[in-house]
């Protein structure tokens, strides 16, 4: 994993591209550190889905006019694209399109967890778990009777993987991780937990809306069954999600949305499902959310994935190192290094993290504040909530040393 | 620049800094606890009422969470005192952040009712018009 000899990103360059930087308010301008929530969406991408709206918007797979065949190919074009940066030899019938991760999430959940799970199984989440695995699975252990474990958490923010091997058994049916925590910034050892999960003939999910984003990922590296992000976490629009699915995982499901544009017959007694991905794509879909995706993903590439992580791991190493020098900021989650992703939370002594992130606001320095969805891991640090600042290609340090500057306000003012 | 937002005005500073009434009653009239679970907010109101079951002789609080909810229930807690429990229940968000004196941005807003709610839905509970355990500014 040789990172050394990468050309550093010309981030001046980025940021033309993405008019929203530039905006001011009270004189200041934005200074966006919260692309954990969502990232910002760069001229071609805003342009790609425009033109899709201007020139050959209409409705997918059923058209035979020349509008929706065009419409068609591109929707159907950006599945195999994604399927191609993410490594899905199997092309577009192992990428469905979802409304998010969470979706994504729901869809395994209901599709295989309510059909497949019984009193007997176990499901193997981590005590990092977003709200979005772990009240889902959850949910359908109540329904199932199936019971659900947490693969602790360490003192300093990695997955205890002695303690995975303990959880992991033949009882196990599903292991659910996310790979890099939205909270910790930790890149787990993925590919790891899948090999014990298919030790045990278990399937394993895997939570990528924090790596996909960020740094080169290959679901068939990490032999993954099922593996989930989102689009506007990636440079591209809201409303568009991905579950990627093994091909013969994907074949033997059954739906769980019903209606138009999955079945392959219907008569007034029965019907019977389309081609994958199709099956699992009823209604009308985000087709111009697609179009933007493709573009994303093209803009992704373009920079390389490689340069993106180092930047956001040189952001994130040099935010760990300022904070820590102020002596009154607690961090949470591994220290910098290889398996740890750009973000960082953080709480400062005596200041909760909604006064700080509100007095960060006066700055015009957007971070977020809260238990980023994780509360039973906020629990476990034993604080309420804590201040994230995540960071992205089109980050600079001067942006990190803004935040750090900004602690002095909220001291003074809370002294 | 100035220093902080409006929102941190040195009298919501003040209260937070130096909490006024804050503790536990030892016998209060009735006493409820409730949360913000989006900002972990956690605040106890204890009142007391007076003879005539009406007029609120005391209010305590205790708990722990950000500026504007703790500036808010101490604010709060003195402002209730001689007030009639109809009067308390008549109150709303504008009266909060009138009391509070400062502009709320629209997201911390649930932080600035917290207290008045718990106040509230513990009066209601009183009057056995409300059953809950639990106040939380999500429902």
């Amino acid at each position: 994993m040789s990172q050394q000899n990468l050309e550093a990103l010309d981030v001046e360059a980025i940021r033309e591209e993405f008019p929203i930087l530039e905006r001011e308010f009270d004189d200041q301008q934005v200074v966006y550190l919260d692309n954990a929530a969502t990232t910002q969406t760069p001229d071609p991408v805003v342009d790609a889905m425009s033109d899709y709206y201007r020139r050959y918007n209409s409705n997918v797979h059923r058209g035979i006019h020349h509008l929706s065949q065009e419409a068609s190919e591109a929707y159907e074009e950006a599945h195999d694209r994604v399927a191609e940066f993410i490594g899905a030899s199997g092309g577009r019938e192992e990428v469905i399109f979802t409304k998010n991760t969470t979706e994504s999430e729901n869809l395994l959940a209901y599709s295989w967890g309510l059909n497949e799970l019984g009193p007997e199984d176990e499901v193997v989440l981590t005590e990092m778990e977003h709200h979005a695995s772990l009240v889902t699975w959850q949910q359908i252990a109540m329904r199932t009777g199936a019971s659900v474990e947490y693969i602790r958490v360490d003192e300093e923010g990695r997955l205890d993987m002695d303690h995975a091997e303990e959880l992991i058994t033949d009882e196990t049916a599903l292991v659910s991780a996310v790979h890099v925590s939205n909270t910790l910034g930790t890149v787990n050892p993925v590919s790891e937990l899948t090999d014990l999960a298919h030790e045990h003939d278990a399937l394993s999910f895997i939570d990528g809306a924090q790596a996909v984003p960020n740094q080169p990922v290959d679901v068939e590296e990490i032999d993954a069954d099922f593996y989930a992000f989102s689009g506007h976490k990636m440079a591209g629009p809201t409303g568009i999600g991905v579950l990627y699915g093994k091909k013969e995982l994907l074949e033997a499901m059954e739906p769980y949305l019903y209606g138009g544009g999955m079945i392959r017959k219907v008569t007034f007694e029965e019907s019977t499902w389309g081609d994958l991905p199709w099956k699992f794509e009823p209604g009308t879909p985000p087709i111009a959310e697609a179009v933007g995706l493709h573009a994303a993903v093209d803009w992704l590439e373009e920079i390389g994935m490689d340069r993106i992580r180092e930047h956001e791991q040189d952001l994130a190493r040099y935010a760990y190192e300022r904070l820590e020098d102020e002596g009154d900021v607690e961090i949470y989650g591994p220290e910098p290094g290889p398996d740890r992703g750009g973000l960082v939370s953080f709480n400062l002594e005596n200041v909760h993290a909604h006064d700080l992130t509100s007095i960060m606001n006066d700055h015009t320095i957007a971070v977020r504040a809260g238990d980023h969805c994780t509360q039973p891991l906020h629990d476990k640090l034993g604080v309420p909530a804590s201040t994230r600042a995540s960071f992205y290609v089109y980050n600079t340090r001067e942006e990190v040393d803004k935040l750090v500057a900004a602690l002095d306000d909220a001291r003074q003012l809370f002294a | 620049m100035g220093l902080g937002s409006d929102m941190y005005r040195q009298q919501i500073l003040d209260h937070y800094k130096n909490p006024r009434n804050y503790g536990e009653l030892e016998d209060p009239t009735f006493t409820h606890i409730g949360e913000n679970p989006m900002c972990g907010d956690e605040i106890r109101m204890d009142v007391k009422l007076a003879d005539d079951e009406e007029t609120i002789e005391y209010v305590a609080f205790s708990g722990d969470g950000c500026a504007i909810s703790q500036a808010s229930a101490s604010m709060l807690s003195g402002e209730l005192k001689g007030k009639s429990i109809d009067e308390l229940l008549e109150m709303d968000r504008d009266d909060v952040i009138d009391m509070l004196g400062v502009d709320i941005s629209p997201m911390r807003v649930k932080c600035a009712v917290l207290a008045e709610k718990v106040a509230q839905d513990g009066a209601e509970i009183y009057q056995g018009e409300l059953d809950k355990d639990k106040t939380t500014t999500e429902d």
